[in-house]
């Protein structure tokens, strides 16, 4: 567990001190506090913050995460070469890519946030799940990158593949769910288009946010059906653990397919 | 001592090694060579678990191989090219090693001294030029004082001062009782060096055994004649 320590550390180093990771929190920032100068209502910010993070952060986890995983091959190689265990660094290279963009997500949005605090004062509970969303978003989308470099020794098939399930999850799942609600309106589709959410990370962390707000008519079919069927409560309860799986599981694959892989 | 049993591996339908049976005897100087493609870096990359065989046993000092880690506090592994966080320090890159191996307590910082490292601790990996990234590239390979050697091209990409730097302590190391595993291109190294001699061809071993032993089974007066000639003998 040491070495897992030491490997994290050094990653974060790494990582807190590339351009595109400053570039990616002024990003954030700019954005924020954009946003905060426009209007004074709370709730309009933080949807507009939603949408716009729904779409920045599974691009930018994907997309850097494999190209993280590709330019360090040598340095993985060097790392292997160690009396270390295969898993170790890959739980390290994974934390200590993900915990620095989380933060520089959290501080880039946040600090804009903090200036404009007294507009917040009502949007405590759904600011908080406006972060909470974002910090899951980052680390599935970072495990999903890691489990699609692993997969591909290709960089350019990775890269696609990333940019492809970026466009699915966040604009092209959607269209197919109406096209199926729409194909399939003689039945009850309750229950369909709840497992539907469920397997989106994108939707569900969007939820996160949408169930405290109350408003339905802003989360589109699925999520209206969610806050029917569930109540905030259990629904909140659900989606935190879908969001749980969805950062697990694939890091799972990719831990396997990184221990039997060859170098 | 490394010893592989039937090594056998296979990438899709290309066979890396073809059931490979060789022996490397502890405290020598070993020489892999062959032609490119031959196998040469698969089976180094199998002895540190980088590869994975398909089929056949490794031993490494009587350990069997089968996805175990600790035996690597023995070796000290210098890749062709060799890759660090670009954004971190010199001295960070060392520290993290150290913490890695952090059974190791006693370090062997003598090629840092000879290739003179120090000046570079403060800099950015990004920063250094192909030739420093190989000098740290060989002194961590010597750092943690490792019984076992393995070094890929260890010359690629040094200035000759480096590079002879780099030869004699190699020289050194292995009169203090350490094995080393190597490969070169440059024929007038490996006359210098080697004293064992693999020759892996197509993935198969096509001669093993003492340098002396190739040149007077050839019948050529130097090594890189008598390498030469069981290449031509081989093709035709």
């Amino acid at each position: 567990m040491n070495a897992l320590k030491f490997i994290i550390k050094y990653q974060i180093h790494d990582t807190l001190r590339s351009k595109w990771l400053i570039i990616y929190s002024l990003f954030f920032a700019a954005i924020s506090y954009g946003l905060l100068s426009f209007t004074n209502d709370s709730g309009k910010v933080i949807l507009s913050l939603l949408n716009i993070n729904m779409i920045i952060i599974p691009l930018a986890s994907l997309v850097f995460g494999t190209i993280y995983l590709y330019n360090n091959r040598d340095y993985i190689i060097l790392i292997l070469s160690q009396p270390i265990n295969r898993k170790t660094l890959y739980l390290g290279l994974y934390l200590g890519l993900a915990f620095p963009m989380a933060l520089s997500f959290l501080f880039g949005t946040g600090l804009p946030i903090l200036l404009y605090i007294k507009n917040f004062k009502e949007a405590g509970a759904v600011l908080f799940n406006l972060f909470l969303g974002g910090i899951f978003e980052t680390f599935i989308f970072v495990s999903i990158s890691f489990l699609i470099a692993t997969l591909n020794e290709n960089k350019m098939k990775g890269l696609g593949l990333s940019i492809f399930l970026w466009m699915f999850f966040s604009a092209l799942y959607d269209g197919l769910i109406l096209i199926t609600l729409q194909f399939f309106r003689e039945y009850p589709l309750e229950i369909p288009s709840l497992v539907f959410t469920l397997l989106n990370p994108v939707d569900l962390s969007r939820l996160l946010v949408i169930l405290k707000f109350d408003i339905s008519a802003l989360m589109g079919y699925t999520g209206a059906v969610f806050t029917q069927f569930f109540g905030s409560g259990l629904g909140f309860a659900l989606s935190i653990l879908s969001l749980l799986l969805w950062s697990i599981l694939p890091l799972l694959i990719g831990l396997k397919n990184f221990s039997k892989k060859d170098f | 001592m490394i010893k592989t049993e039937k090594l056998y591996k296979k990438y899709g339908t290309l066979e890396a090694l073809k059931s490979l049976d060789v022996v490397i005897k502890s405290n020598k100087l070993t020489y892999i060579v062959g032609p490119n493609g031959s196998g040469k870096t698969t089976f180094i990359k199998s002895i540190l678990g980088l590869v994975k065989p398909t089929s056949g046993n490794l031993f490494v000092d009587g350990t069997k191989l089968n996805g175990i880690y600790q035996y690597r506090k023995n070796i000290g592994y210098m890749p062709q090219i060799a890759s660090f966080p670009e954004n971190l320090c010199v001295k960070e890159v060392l520290n993290l090693l150290k913490e890695i191996r952090s059974e190791t307590v006693k370090y062997d910082e003598e090629l840092i001294h000879l290739l003179s490292l120090e000046r570079e601790y403060d800099k950015r990996i990004k920063n250094l030029s192909g030739g420093t990234k190989q000098k740290l590239n060989a002194a961590i390979a010597f750092l943690f004082d490792p019984q076992l050697l393995i070094l890929d091209e260890p010359s690629a990409g040094l200035d000759p001062v480096s590079s002879s730097i780099l030869k004699d302590k190699i020289l050194r190391d292995k009169k203090a009782g350490k094995t080393i595993l190597f490969t070169s291109h440059i024929m007038s190294e490996l006359e210098e060096l080697a004293e064992e001699i693999i020759f892996l061809l197509e993935g198969s071993v096509c001669f093993s055994g003492e340098k002396d032993e190739l040149i007077s089974m050839t019948g050529e007066k130097n090594l890189e004649r008598a390498i030469a000639n069981l290449m031509i003998g081989i093709k035709s």
